[in-house]
């Protein structure tokens, strides 16, 4: 099953090409739009996502659904990049030095458990 | 417009019930509303139901007819789905019903049934309510989504979880003598920070339960009350929905929640009552920090100041205002479809003098519900009171 839009993200992120929609007024936003979600722009073209961004907010995560069962204790964050946000799993830091503000780069990673492709942040 | 009268209400125990089928649940909530209100069946015009994952649990869509014909209605029954806010939405849609004079008496709640799936499906089936493929597929559970939330509210405005601590040990002692709560039981803030984590900043007893259980109300216009000589001493004054991104990485704030402001900004309007004047609220404490951002987003804190409410005792049985003297979601339960209703019942019970824990407020007459869906992408507000 595909997911049109989220999929061909998924891999250029992972190919190192990742984007973003932004629509005239500079609004961030991510695949699969066609209008813009903050401003109802229908202008919307893809731009490069920024190299790195800062942790807003994260948090380390010990009972996971089954689908992320085997990854526990995992950290998860939301991650500014400017003009988007991205949510993800933090890898290669140890917990106790991740923190608000951290920069961080994003990849895309084979998940523990399931082995489908993950938003993975990593410290840069 | 016609007033809304709260004539009759019903719960179940809030609890496990994992053989009790959801349609038996909400029949007994349902048929207790009924006896309550002491209202003819046929005089039932519409059912307005909110359930929101039992097409998973029960493998059970298109729940409307089938609980209406449990409850033993024949009239039009619709089934809404918004996540933990099922139920505020719904009651909601019977409220805007009796005021359009589309009807003079409606039955509202929910239901939900959890306890018949393993913890590990019920943390699948209600992260379903966070944005699958941006949220889900990148580790987020609900609790996991609040946590961020937590984390950016200590990040940006201080407090610390001994704060939350103190909210769960509070709504514990309020559910200790309500029959209807699952856990009619103290904990202490101690207990509270030594539980273990679930995601961090979140600890499990900053949690609410797994919960089964339903609720319902009968609401008529105040013309049926008074032809009927229906005794419905509890007015639905006012009623607020907002609205938010789904996902919290495109929200504006990850430690306020606009939604809720905006239905509160709503239901304050619609009633001309102000955050000052409400005695008593119930609030959608799913997890404690859910608690601190409904008193932001109500007016009755500025953010940032929420967090030290419960600890500093304002916001206790014996504080200025207290909030979830039901238990809250926290300690009274969590059947996520039915929340919104039980916060109405909850509160009609708290003004009308027949709650256990009707006497601390004994001179309330305004009171205050929230329910929220999700990370609050959707919240409901409503204000009720005495009107004689």
């Amino acid at each position: 099953m595909a997911d049109t839009g989220y999929d061909e993200w998924i891999d250029a992120v992972e190919a190192g090409e990742g984007y973003y929609l932004a629509c005239p007024e500079s609004h961030g936003s991510l695949p699969p739009r066609r209008t813009c979600p903050h401003c109802g722009a229908l202008e919307l073209e893809d731009q490069p996502l920024p190299d790195s961004g800062t942790v807003e907010s994260f948090s380390v995560v010990h009972v996971a659904a089954p689908s992320f069962a085997g990854d526990t204790p995992y950290a998860t964050a939301v991650v500014d990049f400017g003009p988007v946000r991205l949510t993800g799993v933090v890898r290669g830091v140890e917990f106790d030095d991740l923190e608000v503000g951290t920069s961080v780069g994003v990849t895309v990673e084979e998940h523990e458990t399931t082995g489908d492709p993950v938003v993975v942040f990593r410290p840069r | 417009m016609t007033s809304v009268r709260v004539a009759g209400v019903g719960l179940t125990q809030f609890g496990r019930h994992p053989d009790r089928t959801g349609r038996d649940l909400f029949a007994e909530a349902a048929l207790t509303a009924r006896e309550d209100a002491g209202v003819p069946r046929q005089d039932i015009e519409a059912l307005h139901y909110g359930n929101f994952m039992g097409a998973l649990a029960e493998h059970q869509a298109h729940q409307g007819p089938l609980v209406a014909e449990a409850a033993g209605l024949t009239c039009p029954a619709t089934r809404y789905e918004q996540a933990c806010a099922s139920a505020g939405v719904a009651a909601r849609q019977a409220i805007k019903d009796v005021r359009n004079g589309e009807a003079d008496v409606v039955l509202v709640g929910g239901m939900e049934r959890m306890t018949n799936l393993e913890t590990a499906e019920v943390t699948e089936s209600l992260a379903i309510a966070a944005d699958e493929l941006y949220e889900v597929r990148a580790g987020i559970t609900f609790p996991g989504a609040y946590a961020l939330m937590a984390q950016a509210y200590f990040s940006q405005f201080g407090g610390e979880r001994e704060d939350l601590a103190h909210i769960a040990a509070k709504n514990h002692h309020n559910a200790v003598n309500n029959e209807f709560a699952q856990y009619q039981r103290e904990i202490s803030v101690e207990q509270a920070l030594d539980s273990p984590p679930v995601a961090e900043p979140l600890h499990l007893f900053d949690a609410c339960p797994i919960t089964d259980g339903a609720s319902a109300l009968v609401l008529v216009s105040d013309e049926y009350a008074e032809e009927h000589d229906i005794d419905a001493p509890v007015a639905i004054t006012g009623t607020g929905q907002g609205g938010d991104k789904m996902a919290l990485q495109d929200r504006d704030h990850l430690a306020q929640t606009p939604a809720a402001t905006k239905a509160a900004e709503e239901a304050y309007a619609d009633s001309g009552r102000s955050p000052e004047e409400i005695d008593v609220a119930e609030v959608h404490d799913c997890f404690t920090i859910a608690e601190v951002l409904a008193l932001e987003s109500l007016g009755f804190y500025e953010p940032g100041e929420g967090i030290g409410a419960a600890r500093r005792g304002e916001t206790t049985r014996d504080g200025d205002r207290p909030i979830n003297l039901s238990g809250g979601l926290k300690a009274k339960g969590h059947p996520v479809g039915a929340t919104g209703g039980s916060q109405l019942v909850e509160m009609t019970r708290l003004l009308r003098g027949d709650h256990p824990n009707s006497d601390v407020v004994a001179d309330a007459e305004i009171g205050l519900t929230h329910n929220a869906g999700g990370t609050v992408a959707s919240a409901v507000v409503h204000v009720l009171e005495v009107v004689n």
